[in-house]
């Protein structure tokens, strides 16, 4: 029971963390660079955890997100379902690829990610961001090993699921 | 088992409720963003979760905050030693600029006092401390720490010590947004200071860059010309600087010219910025006027008086040169 529990706040606390590691300023230079952390949180549990992730919490993780740093309501809440049904959808097999199929996978959604925000945001009446606007999904493709391996690791340590 | 396992998570294909929940899930995200979009809802929300939405913002920014402590804790004696020096000097000179600008405002305050304007120099200001929060890579926005709770409202306007930062767009009870010059939303009514042209500047997407796209080809622009706030429109106040032009080019259609500034403002880089309140009109009677007496240096009490005032005086005395 107490383990349990414990692993549901490693849960919420990785989804918390990825909210306000959202909001941290970088220096001018990296700010293009910086990956869309609660998708890559949400994309480990869809992996990891079938059952605690469903399109309606990513639809309100989403919301969350909006909330504290959105420019329109539901916009993030509309990529993260997205995300997430592919993810579902596709959860078997990404499941057994080696890590760097792995990798590239999360970068097909993420860019996928990046493309339905750019449609979004022209439908709304936004310009065509810069061409460095695009490496974040790299960036965030490039790191998904290694908090793949972490969140694992910091689940064997406390021996949660 | 096995098999309904097998029906609920197949290995290749997924079922039609799935797809009927994903649409059910966008049109709802759809149907947010438009009502979103034409009523401005967020805000609102944002407005009433203030409880929970404010300490994130206070506790994202916590890593600047750390970094700036830590640059402090760990930067070397030398360092801060010649900084001291530095600042030393700066605040010398400072003063013996604000002394004479005190005495030119004074004797402004005075003229127009006799020429019966109502307008009064005196500025009436805020210190606010910029929280470091990331809003997103679309916009050009600031958070600052002071709120509704502190007398803030939508659109006042925003200044440092070098010149016009923004105005504030969004106010949460103890935090506010501010919208920069620099974002390509936002237009300031400016007037170029040595030819005294009227028009408009724009922010624009190239980073810390004002946009100039409609001067009169036949318009009297150069480079180096200052930007100050024309005053019209009635959100800023006349007489702040906003930018220096950098350059200046007909437009592709050739109809008129086009300019960029740089913004006289230290926007990436300030950590406290100026709020500005309304000038209070002056409403009742005016007040009595002093009496004409014997020279100031004969009354007992007018040289601690005189004295003082610069130093009564530090907002007025600041802004004093930069006023018309």
């Amino acid at each position: 029971m107490n383990r349990q529990s414990l692993g549901r706040w490693l849960f919420a606390g990785t989804l918390i963390f990825a909210l306000m590691s959202m909001l941290v300023p970088l220096p001018g230079i990296l700010e293009p660079f910086k990956p869309y952390w609660p998708a890559l949180v949400l994309l480990y549990w869809t992996l990891e955890a079938e059952d605690r992730v469903s399109l309606g919490l990513a639809f309100s993780v989403g919301l969350g997100a909006d909330l504290i740093n959105g420019i329109v309501l539901g916009e993030q809440a509309l990529r993260l379902c997205a995300l997430v049904f592919i993810a579902l959808r596709f959860r078997s097999r990404l499941r057994f690829f080696p890590m760097w199929q792995q990798s590239l996978a999360v970068l097909a959604l993420l860019l996928n990610d990046r493309f339905l925000l750019l449609v979004v945001r022209m439908l709304a009446g936004a310009s065509l961001p810069p061409p460095t606007w695009w490496a974040a999904p790299f960036v965030g493709a490039a790191l998904w090993p290694f908090m793949f391996l972490l969140l694992d690791d910091l689940r064997a340590r406390l021996r949660v699921q | 088992m096995a098999r309904a396992r097998d029906e609920s998570s197949p290995l290749f294909a997924g079922n039609a409720a799935g797809t009927l929940r994903l649409i059910v899930y966008l049109a709802l995200a759809m149907a947010l963003m438009v009502l979103d979009q034409r009523n401005g809802w967020l805000w609102r929300l944002r407005y009433t979760a203030a409880a929970v939405v404010e300490p994130i913002y206070r506790l994202a920014g916590l890593p600047a905050v750390g970094i700036r402590t830590v640059s402090v804790a760990f930067a070397d004696r030398q360092r801060l030693t010649e900084q001291n020096q530095r600042l030393r000097e700066d605040l010398l000179l400072a003063n013996a600029k604000l002394n004479r600008m005190a005495a030119v405002a004074e004797q402004n305050l005075r003229l127009k006092q006799l020429l019966d304007t109502q307008h009064s120099l005196k500025l009436n200001v805020q210190l606010a401390r910029v929280v470091g929060v990331d809003l997103g890579a679309y916009r050009y926005r600031m958070t600052l720490n002071l709120g509704a709770r502190d007398g803030v409202k939508p659109g006042q306007p925003v200044i440092d010590a070098h010149g016009v930062i923004g105005q504030v767009k969004e106010v949460l009870p103890n935090t506010s947004i501010v919208m920069l010059i620099t974002d390509p939303e936002h237009a300031i009514p400016v007037v170029i200071e040595r030819s005294g042209l009227r028009t408009v500047a724009y922010g624009s997407r190239e980073g810390d860059r004002l946009s100039l796209p409609d001067l009169p080809l036949a318009a009297d622009v150069r480079v180096g010309d200052k930007l100050l706030t024309s005053g019209l429109g009635g959100r800023f106040p006349p007489g702040f600087p906003v930018g220096e032009i950098r350059d200046v080019a007909p437009a592709d259609t050739g109809m008129f010219l086009v300019a960029h500034a740089s913004v006289a403002a230290d926007i990436d880089r300030s950590a406290d910025v100026l709020l500005l309140h309304d000038q209070a009109e002056p409403d009742g009677p005016p007040p009595p006027v002093v009496p004409m007496g014997p020279p100031s240096n004969l009354a007992p009490g007018a040289a601690p008086v005189s004295a003082s005032s610069p130093a009564k005086r530090p907002a007025t005395a600041s802004h004093g040169g930069v006023q018309p």
